[in-house]
């Protein structure tokens, strides 16, 4: 069953005509994934041919959800223009969205979800700067490399996508139900909260990894989550524990100021409420695979 | 981006928020020419990035131009918490009746802004959040509704500013709330905001950080950048456009994407605790999408490090394929020729690996060596390191 995206997610491309939407858009159809029509208003009416499929574009995401019962909406329209194109995911009703695009100002971030917010959360937002959704073997909605590993029981969310690779290699051997990269700005709509929740509900996931990095208190807040509500198994990997305070690491997200936020942090609060931190990428992967063997 | 305080007042002013006039002085002698212009007493302070100038001894009142000088004279040099004084600003001097404690900033947790305001300004404000929470008052605010009269009173009224002062601090409020948003700041901070003799609410300090994600709204935003402070392999790779930050170690890194490099630096350090204890010399990201010119262009800044003995390359391929990863190993290393004089560990895996290995593996060059695994990587790169220290 998975969670998020499955086998039926009639999936959306926003911003397909472009040239890393359609690079994408061609890795996610030979991932499986049902691509249903694509975006942009000056090519409605054109459609726009894959190896292995022809795509319909349509004027907005409304009319593309009427005519295709399109359900998960991918975003990859440039930052300036992203704003605009999630908003009108949201007012389109789409049960999700997945934002892969880097570089949106973080007020445009605040402004959407803010408007994610307001309109109830129907649509549900992953992201921005994600690497995006998996469900091996089912569909792709994003921009993980699709041929890593199949499925399986485990249940990955991660803020970095190379992060993401490596564990989903680590445990290749296993495979996965579902791989949720968050994003890491320092807004992002689905938390790792929420995708605990998800995992902690899906009948096809038996263990849980989730790999959080410096700044922020995320991984922290996920901690008391998991001690209050999560009974699966869960096994934690942080990175940036040699990183230097006050040093910006690339991601918006990955600011280490005094002492909260550090990856020490984070690894005692994620013990605390008895998860397994592993200290390295392979030393988490073990932990899983030997709860995993354990369950078998 | 972090910005000066003058940088931050700059913007302040011309948002309307009121700030009192001054010049920026890199000399004893700017300093004192600058104090005769604006007349009076005045105040010389450090332009640090950092707080608590003041308690350092980085902000003096001089009442005389000759004063000014001597007063510039022992606050350029200074080092605030590791930060080099090479500007002070001097300001015309406030009549301070009261001091108060205003920000705008970015709250992760709650995925909002927040305004926070204390009449306890002045002081270290951690300090007042930590012993009288009740103190600092905290309010969200909706990007979408912004901030105006009305929102800014009902803020000021919750820190319990005086009655006599919340017109002119709601007006002041306002304006930052316009800076906020016109600059595409991610905080502004005024520590202390205060009423002086004449009624009046003045910014005295300005602290601001600008989202460099937004800086295709603000081109101007550009000329802000301390280029001067830039450690020199640093300006290097942001000439180059590389994601990259120095750090004391032997073992150079390069990786594709920020939470694999920052796993990376963690696991070779922890190969240093076997290996002598020889750590990374650096972060550096060539992101996702890195074609051949990058990665020759990111062995060229770490291989032009002194303080780098062996290089760990630790990739994994998604978007970036092996093969052009691989390519650019080649390429980088024939443009480097005999500069290149220092063993590189090279792990591949991910998409088209094999034809990566298979192209390091043709050019057979004498300082690659290939990694099966990342911890096995990390562990040759701090070994050849220890030994070549
Ligand atoms: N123009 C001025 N006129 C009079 N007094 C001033 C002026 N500027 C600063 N001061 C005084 O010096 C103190 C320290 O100045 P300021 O807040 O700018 O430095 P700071 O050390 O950066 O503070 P923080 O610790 O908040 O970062 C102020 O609280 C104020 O009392
Ligand atoms: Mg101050």
């Amino acid at each position: 069953m998975a969670i998020l995206v499955n086998k039926d997610s009639r999936v959306v491309v926003q911003g397909m005509t472009g040239s890393e939407g359609r690079r994408h858009t061609q890795r996610m159809l030979d991932a499986g994934t049902r691509i249903v029509a694509g975006v942009n208003p000056a090519k409605a009416g054109q459609t726009v041919d894959f190896d292995g499929a022809s795509v319909p574009v349509f004027a907005s995401v409304a009319e593309a959800m009427a005519a295709t019962g399109a359900d998960v909406s991918v975003v990859f329209v440039p930052p300036k223009a992203a704003k605009g194109a999630v908003i009108e995911a949201i007012d389109a009703g789409i049960g999700l969205t997945v934002i892969i695009t880097e570089g949106i100002p973080v007020h445009d971030t605040a402004a959407f979800w803010a408007h994610a917010c307001a309109t109830g959360n129907r649509t549900r937002v992953v992201g921005p700067n994600c690497p995006g959704v998996i469900s091996p073997g089912q569909s792709n909605a994003g921009i993980t490399p699709a041929d890593i590993t199949g499925l399986g029981p485990i249940g990955l969310v991660s803020k970095s996508g190379t992060l993401t690779y490596q564990m989903m290699y680590e445990l290749r051997d296993i495979g996965f139900s579902t791989c949720v990269g968050i994003g890491g700005d320092p807004i992002v709509g689905t938390t790792h909260i929420d995708a605990l929740a998800a995992f902690e509900a899906d009948p096809d996931t038996a263990g849980i990894v989730m790999i959080g990095e410096i700044g922020g208190d995320a991984e922290e807040r996920a901690a008391d989550y998991i001690r209050d509500h999560v009974a699966k198994p869960v096994v934690g990997y942080v990175a940036g524990f040699t990183a230097p305070e006050g040093k910006t690491m690339g991601h918006a997200g990955a600011i280490v100021s005094g002492s909260a936020g550090t990856a020490t942090a984070k690894k005692d609060a994620l013990e605390a409420a008895g998860v397994t931190v592993g200290k390295t990428p392979s030393e988490t992967a073990d932990h899983m695979r030997t709860i995993i063997n354990n369950q078998r | 981006m972090d910005l000066f305080e003058y940088q931050a007042k700059d913007l302040f002013a011309a948002h309307g928020v009121p700030v009192l006039p001054g010049r920026v002085a890199s000399s004893v002698v700017e300093a004192e020419a600058a104090a005769a212009e604006l007349g009076g007493t005045v105040v010389v302070k450090a332009q640090v990035k950092t707080g608590g100038r003041g308690k350092a001894g980085g902000v003096k009142l001089a009442a005389t131009p000759a004063e000014a000088a001597e007063k510039a004279g022992a606050i350029l040099g200074m080092d605030i918490k590791g930060h080099a004084v090479a500007r002070v600003l001097v300001t015309a001097a406030s009549e301070i009746v009261e001091e108060y404690y205003f920000s705008f900033l970015l709250d992760r947790t709650s995925r909002t802004f927040l305004a926070m305001a204390s009449v306890e300004g002045g002081v270290d404000i951690e300090e007042v959040a930590a012993s009288k929470p009740e103190a600092l008052a905290k309010v969200p605010v909706d990007p979408l509704e912004g901030v105006d009269a009305a929102k800014a009173r009902e803020i000021v009224v919750a820190a319990g500013f005086p009655a006599e002062v919340t017109d002119a601090a709601a007006a002041a409020v306002v304006a930052l709330w316009d800076a906020f948003v016109g600059e595409d700041a991610t905080l502004v901070e005024v520590n202390p905001l205060v009423r002086d003799g004449a009624g009046a609410v003045i910014a005295l300090d300005g602290k601001m950080t600008l989202d460099s994600n937004a800086a295709f709204r603000h081109p101007e935003h550009a000329e802000l950048a301390d280029t001067g402070a830039a450690d020199p392999l640093e300006a290097k790779a942001r000439a180059r456009d590389l994601n990259y930050v120095k750090l004391d170690g032997q073992v150079g890194v390069i990786g594709n994407g920020a939470g694999l490099v920052m796993s990376t630096l963690d696991v070779v350090a922890y190969a240093g605790e076997r290996h002598g204890g020889v750590t990374p010399a650096n972060f550096l990201d060539i992101g996702g999408g890195a074609n051949a010119q990058v990665m020759a262009d990111g062995l060229d800044v770490i291989l032009g490090d002194p303080d780098v003995v062996a290089v760990f390359v630790n990739v994994f391929g998604g978007i970036t394929a092996c093969d052009q990863v691989a390519t650019g190993i080649v390429q980088a290393l024939e443009l480097l020729g005999d500069a290149a004089g220092k063993p590189l560990v090279v792990r591949l895996d991910g998409n088209n690996v094999a034809e990566g290995r298979a192209i390091l593996a043709a050019a057979a060059h004498p300082l690659v060596t290939m990694a099966d695994t990342m911890d096995g990587g990390a562990d040759t790169a701090a070994r050849l390191a220890a030994k070549g220290a």
